[in-house]
């Protein structure tokens, strides 16, 4: 057991690089091959008709000139060590992460980050506890009782859910519940959590549902098919020939199986969406991680672009690690192997 | 798997057997032939009689053929119901709300679907161009996904070793990238002009690239499992006891018995590759406007939520309708070539 966790830890820490290599060839290596010299490239970084002095300090700082190893060692270090940014006798620091800095508008991109967090993460974790119980749930059940009523009009649901772009569905909602029906707040309000817990709730109602509705449509199609799967073995025959309630099999022996690769994507999705909800936030005007990407790059502010992209990553990674430990609790399997 | 927030690979659920379908004559062909003179059937034939039965998966197929129509014959459907789908009809605005005359934003028998706000552009004749870059992109992109999934997923399934474990660790990173934020970096920071292109053809392959390239890992992973459980196969066996080699074995042996799922899987990752281009023009970083996108489309329609209902309707309406047909002639297709997956 403890063997495989520090192997599972030990790989998290080689993706972690991986992934941090990944982020600095889109952003570095890619416009070069695409034929953007390292003035073009610099001036990505300073906004919409940057000044040449601006552009040329910018390429200083980042040392756009330096050999693409080099620049990577640097981009290495700020995460762990920090760094600093020189053009001449000008420096600006970046503390421990640094995650980038925004020259456009001269703040670090970490704090940033940390500022959009809470949005992003009260989105996520509310749809999620939604998405996790209907989409289990109506999986199970349409499996258990496959070619019902019930499992056809799930399933068609279901098949519906993942057909629609959560920015449609969302508009549509917004458009039902907020404008027409005048229940829920409109699109660009958000309370936060510490200010007043109701009021919270009630801005995230409408995104909470439109987010969970394509996420728990995959789920119930997932879980239903992992159920028809597991409920065929052999394991659970022999549980029903030794008599054990019906219940206790597809509880105990059913669903225990079907969801360890539900887990796995869990995780995954999670992990992603802790580094925004990136459509879901624009849609609803809500300010998280992914709504500052977006509008990052409209506003061609790269360094904040590139702080989320690697942010986000990181999660994915971490969410994966919990996601392997989690199976040796799961699935005996895994432990013994 | 990711759950990217537009449900990259929300279709590809259950997993394919080709072997039942493959090397054995499936009951139901010995049974219908019993009945009248006994008569071979391809493999072929069998999935297409299953097909054929199967009715909703028919209107998929048929509501997807009518859109790939519609996207290849765009001018000439537009030139004749419609209007270009940049030309501006101040006349049908309003000048004081600056949105739609008429019913429901302007639907009439001049324009089905209604005109945009502010400038009054053709909505139907929009979401018809929009079919082309949305089609483009789908069929570009899988096509990219299944060369790349099928070379590495044979590579991977048939050679084992190490390098079963390098190619499988490789699809695990890309399945772990946030693919909506790269592929957003990427799309902005390639330049204008690059790679000899510009303007929308430049968007198009950079869109074709980045969803196919990042995409490959589905295909992979489902093509490695399938080869892993085919090697294993008698045929294979006694094709190599005739001293046939590994190039033959692959080509002969293994490839035709991928077809059905590389099939599947191809059509069902059409409307996830759909879905990530709208995804993208909806937040900017797709083909450029005025090019209709349906993405784009919804992504002006934003602000009008309210007032103008139809503007944002017509595209979504559009892509659902495009997604929902893949995806039903895709799961028809996998009941067709693999009764037991149903």
């Amino acid at each position: 057991m403890i063997a495989y966790v520090i192997r599972r830890l030990f790989t998290g820490v080689v993706l972690l690089l991986v992934v941090s290599l990944a982020t600095f060839v889109i952003f570095f290596v890619v416009p070069r091959l695409a034929g953007a010299s390292p003035d073009t490239l610099a001036s990505r970084y300073v906004g919409k008709a940057p000044t040449p002095q601006a552009v040329q300090a910018v390429k200083e700082r980042l040392g756009l000139d330096d050999p693409l190893i080099v620049q990577y060692g640097r981009f290495v270090k700020g995460i762990v060590a920090g760094n600093e940014y020189k053009a001449g006798n000008d420096v600006v620091l970046c503390n421990t992460p640094c995650f980038g800095y925004s020259f456009r508008n001269s703040v670090e991109v970490w704090p940033q980050l940390m500022d959009r967090l809470p949005v992003t993460a009260s989105l996520a974790a509310g749809a999620a506890l939604l998405w996790l119980l209907a989409g289990v749930s109506i999986g199970v059940v349409s499996a258990l009782r496959r070619g019902s009523f019930f499992d056809r009009l799930g399933m068609t649901t279901a098949l519906a859910g993942v057909s629609l772009p959560v920015f449609f569905t969302g508009l549509v909602s917004l458009a039902l519940f907020s404008y027409y029906w005048e229940i829920f707040p409109a699109g660009g309000s958000y309370t936060p959590i510490t200010e007043n817990p109701g009021l919270w709730a009630y801005s995230l109602v409408l995104p909470w549902c439109t987010l969970a509705f394509l996420y728990a449509a995959m789920y119930a199609r997932l879980t239903r098919a992992g159920m028809l799967d597991t409920m065929n073995e052999d394991y659970i025959r022999t549980a029903r020939a030794k008599g054990l309630r019906e219940g206790a099999v597809v509880t105990r022996h059913g669903l225990r199986a079907a969801l360890t690769p539900i887990v796995t994507i869990f995780g995954l999705d999670l992990g992603l969406m802790l580094g925004g909800a990136v459509l879901t936030e624009s849609t609803f005007g809500l300010p998280g991680m992914g709504k500052l990407a977006v509008d990052a790059i409209r506003g061609s502010d790269l360094p904040i672009v590139l702080g989320v992209t690697m942010f986000t990553a990181f999660f994915v990674v971490i969410a994966n690690i919990i996601v392997d430990l989690l199976y040796a609790v799961i699935d005996p399997r895994v432990r013994l192997g | 798997m990711t759950g990217l927030e537009q449900g990259v690979s929300a279709t590809l659920t259950a997993p394919l057997d080709v072997t039942g379908t493959a090397g054995e004559v499936t009951p139901e062909a010995t049974l219908s032939g019993a009945e009248r003179a006994i008569q071979g059937r391809s493999l072929g034939q069998i999935a297409w009689m299953r097909l054929r039965r199967d009715r909703v998966a028919i209107a998929g197929g048929i509501v997807v053929i009518l859109l790939i129509l519609m996207a290849i014959f765009a001018p000439l459907i537009v030139r004749v119901i419609g209007h270009p789908p940049n030309e501006w009809h101040q006349e049908m605005i309003d000048p004081t709300l600056s949105t739609a005359k008429g019913v429901f934003g302007g639907v009439s028998l001049d324009f089905l679907f209604g005109v945009e706000p502010l400038n009054g552009r053709d909505l139907f004749s929009r979401v018809v161009y929009g079919a082309r870059v949305s089609i483009l992109v789908g069929f570009g992109a899988t096509l990219l996904s299944v060369v790349i999934g099928t070379f590495f997923g044979v590579v991977a399934g048939f050679f084992g070793g190490w390098v079963d474990s390098v190619i499988s660790r490789v699809m695990d990173v890309f399945l772990a990238f946030p693919l909506l934020l790269f592929a957003m970096s990427l799309a902005g920071v390639i330049p204008d002009n690059a790679f000899g292109l510009t303007g929308d053809g430049l968007r198009i392959a950079i869109l074709i690239f980045v969803i196919g390239f990042f995409n490959w890992p589905y295909v992979g992973r489902i093509i490695r499992g399938q080869t892993l459980s085919l090697r294993e196969r008698e045929f294979v066996d006694a094709a190599r006891s005739l001293g046939a080699r590994n190039g033959y074995i692959l080509r002969k042996e293994l490839l035709p018995n991928l077809v059905a799922p590389i099939l599947v899987y191809a059509t069902l990752l059409i409307p996830t590759n759909i879905l990530f281009e709208a995804a993208l023009a909806f937040l900017g970083v797709g083909v450029a406007p005025p090019t209709a996108t349906w993405g784009g489309m919804l992504s002006s329609a934003v602000p009008f939520y309210s007032v103008a209902p139809n503007f944002m309707l017509a595209p979504g309406l559009a892509i659902f309708v495009t997604v929902l047909a893949f995806n039903l002639l895709g799961d028809g297709l996998r009941d067709a070539l693999d009764p037991r997956a149903r």
